[in-house]
C-alpha cells in the first residue's frame, strides 16, 4: 500500500476551499482544509468519478428571446459533457415553457434529464 | 408627478431585494424603476450555476435566482416601471425619468435606494494599441450574445483578463465549439474566484497565462490576431517577449466599475477606494433618506451579498420614512494594514439592531491570518482564516452588543494580523 498526498480546490461554493488529501492506492483516506462537511464527499467523488452540472441554452420559438437556458437536473460524469452538448444542441423548444420543465430526457444515455431554468412565455 | 414612499433605481438582484424588504418592513408605495424590459439585471444571461449557495443553500443558475425574486416582487405588490431610465435625482428625492409610454416623468419619493449595479471596463479605458476592427467584445456582451440572442462572436477567441465573467465565458465558448486560445492576465494571480479557474479553465484545458497582456490588436475590418507580451513586476511589457496569436475575437474581462453617475449628480459622498457611495449600517448614504445597495457600492463577487445589502437598504428606507431611524453619530470604519476596502465605511453603533455585516477585501494573498476589528485597544470581532485572497470577499458579522461596547466617538479599525503560521 502506498500513501500519497495531493490537493484539490473544492468548487461546490465560492469559498473555494483548498482541500488536502491523503490517498492510499486509489482511495481517499483523509481530507483536511474543508470549511464544511461537503468537502470530504466532494474530494472523494472528484478523485474517483468527477461529475458536473452542465448548463447551456437551447433554441426557443415564440418567446421574446431566442435562447432558453437549461441545465442537467443532476450532475453528469465530466467525461460525458461534450456528448451531452452535442445532443442538447439539436433540440428546439416552443414557448411557453416553465422553469424546471424537462426539455430532453436521459441525455446521452446518462440517465439524467435536461430541464429549463427560466420561465419563458 | 407620481408619489412614492420608496423608489428603487434598478431592478437587478440588489434592487429587487431592497424593494421586497422595504415593502415587508411596512413601506406602502414601493416603486422599482428599471431601464431594461425585464427585472433581473445581469442574472438572466448568467446561465451557469453557483448562485445562492448561502441564501438558498443550493446552487441555482442566474435565471433561476432572478425568477425567484421576480415572483417575490410580483407577489409583494411592488410596482415596476420597466423600460424606464432615470436621468436625475435631486436632493429632495425628486426623480426625473424617461420611458417610451409616458415620455418624461417625475417621481417624488420619501426615500430613494440606489441599485444601479456596475458596468464593464472597455478596451478604450485600457488604451490597448492597434487598429479598431470588429471582434473586440467585453465578456458580458459576449455572454448576452451567446446566452440570450443566440449568436457566437467568432471562431477563435483570445480572452484578456481573468475576471469571473471572462473565465465563465472561456468555458461557455469552448462548449459551443469556439476555439479558446488562452486567457491572458496581467497580474501574477487570477482575478476571478479560484473555483472558476478550476471548473472553467482546468476542466477544459484552457491555458491561463499570468503576467501577460495584449500589447497590440491587429486587423482591418475584423480582428486578425493580437500581439501578447510578458510583463515585468511593474506591469510593463518585457521587450523581446512578444508573440503573435491568430484569432478573430478578443474578449475583455478586465474589471467592473460601479455605475454612479446618478449618485455623483446628487452630490452624495463617495469612497475613492470602492468607487461607490459611502454608506452606514442601514446602507444610508451621506444624504439622509438616500440609500444604496449591491454593486453600486463596490463589486461583490457573490449575488448573495448583493441581496443581503439590498435587504438592509430596504429595511433602512422603510424605517426612515416611518421616522424610526435615530439620529446619526457615525464613526468611521477604517481599512487598516492588509485591508484594501471595507463596506460599510461608517457606523452609528446605537442604530444597529441586527447582526452587523462588514464586507472587506484584502490587499494581497496571505495565509494563516487573523482579521481583527478594533476600537482603540479593544477587539470587538476577530476571525482566523487559513488563506485570504483579494478576489474573494470576506463577510464578517459583528453582534450589535459587541458593537455598542465600542468606544463612543472612536473609529473602528479592521486589520489583518499574522498568526505566525501557528496551527489553530
Amino acid at each position: 500500500m502506498s500513501k500519497r498526498n495531493t490537493s484539490l480546490t473544492c468548487i461546490l461554493c465560492p469559498m473555494s476551499c483548498m482541500l488536502e488529501l491523503t490517498m492510499e492506492d486509489e482511495r481517499v483516506i483523509q481530507v483536511s482544509g474543508n470549511n464544511c462537511k461537503l468537502g470530504p464527499a466532494y474530494a472523494e467523488k472528484e478523485m474517483i468519478n468527477p461529475t458536473r452540472i452542465l448548463t447551456t441554452t437551447v433554441e426557443i420559438e415564440g418567446a421574446r428571446i431566442s435562447r432558453l437556458p437549461v441545465k442537467t437536473q443532476e450532475e453528469i460524469p465530466k467525461s460525458m459533457i461534450l456528448a451531452c452538448m452535442r445532443e442538447i444542441s439539436r433540440i428546439k423548444v416552443k414557448a411557453p415553457i416553465r422553469s424546471g420543465e424537462v426539455v430532453l430526457e436521459n441525455v446521452a444515455g446518462t440517465g439524467v434529464n435536461v430541464v429549463a431554468t427560466r420561465d419563458l412565455h | 408627478m407620481k408619489p412614492a414612499d420608496v423608489a428603487v433605481i434598478g431592478g437587478g438582484p440588489g434592487g429587487m431585494a431592497a424593494a421586497i424588504a422595504a415593502k415587508r418592513a411596512g413601506a406602502k408605495r414601493v416603486l422599482i424603476l428599471e431601464r431594461d424590459s425585464d427585472l433581473g439585471g445581469i442574472l438572466p444571461q448568467c446561465i451557469h450555476d453557483g448562485f445562492g449557495t448561502f441564501i438558498m443553500r443550493e446552487r441555482l443558475t442566474g435565471p433561476e435566482y432572478a425568477d425567484h425574486y421576480k415572483y417575490l416582487v410580483a407577489d409583494s405588490g411592488v410596482e415596476c416601471l420597466l423600460n424606464t431610465t432615470v436621468l436625475e435625482i435631486d436632493e429632495d428625492r425628486t426623480i426625473l425619468a424617461v420611458n417610451p409610454d409616458e415620455g418624461m416623468l417625475t417621481v417624488k419619493s420619501q426615500a430613494v435606494i440606489l441599485a444601479m449595479g456596475c458596468r464593464e471596463r472597455t478596451r478604450f479605458q485600457l488604451l490597448i494599441p492597434g487598429t479598431r476592427p470588429a471582434g473586440v467584445f467585453t465578456a458580458g456582451a459576449v455572454q448576452r450574445l451567446v446566452n440570450i440572442e443566440g449568436y457566437l462572436p467568432g471562431k477563435r477567441a483570445v480572452i484578456l483578463g481573468s475576471g469571473d465573467i471572462g473565465l465563465i465565458m472561456a468555458r461557455r465558448l469552448k462548449l459551443e465549439g469556439v476555439e479558446v486560445e488562452g486567457v491572458y492576465e496581467i497580474l501574477p494571480q487570477p482575478s476571478g474566484l479560484t473555483r472558476n479557474v478550476v471548473q472553467c479553465l482546468h476542466d477544459y484545458d484552457i491555458p491561463l497565462y499570468l503576467e501577460h497582456t495584449i500589447t497590440m490588436i491587429h486587423g482591418k475590418k475584423r480582428v486578425e490576431g493580437v500581439t501578447v507580451s510578458r510583463v515585468d513586476a511593474g506591469r510593463k511589457p518585457i521587450p523581446g517577449s512578444q508573440r503573435f496569436v491568430s484569432c478573430d475575437t478578443v474578449v475583455l474581462s478586465v474589471g467592473l466599475i460601479p455605475e454612479n453617475e446618478l449618485s455623483e449628480k446628487i452630490g452624495i459622498m463617495m469612497d475613492p477606494v470602492t468607487g461607490g457611495p459611502l454608506v452606514d449600517e442601514w446602507m444610508e448614504t451621506s444624504n439622509a433618506g438616500i440609500f444604496a445597495c449591491g454593486n453600486v457600492l463596490n463589486v461583490y463577487d457573490l449575488v448573495d451579498y448583493v441581496t443581503y445589502t439590498g435587504e438592509t437598504a430596504g429595511q433602512g428606507a422603510a424605517r426612515y420614512i416611518k421616522g424610526q431611524l435615530p439620529e446619526r453619530h457615525p464613526v468611521r470604519v477604517n481599512a487598516g494594514p492588509g485591508i484594501r476596502l471595507v463596506v460599510p465605511q461608517q457606523v452609528t453603533p446605537a442604530r444597529v439592531v441586527d447582526p452587523f455585516s462588514l464586507y472587506l477585501r484584502v490587499e494581497e494573498a496571505r495565509s494563516n491570518v487573523r482579521i481583527a476589528v478594533k476600537s482603540g485597544d479593544m477587539i470587538i470581532a476577530r476571525r482566523r482564516e487559513r488563506a485570504v485572497k483579494p478576489p474573494e470577499m470576506i463577510r464578517l458579522i459583528i453582534s450589535p452588543e459587541r458593537l455598542k461596547e465600542a468606544a463612543e466617538g472612536e473609529g473602528l479599525l479592521v486589520e489583518l494580523v499574522d498568526e505566525g503560521g501557528a496551527a489553530r
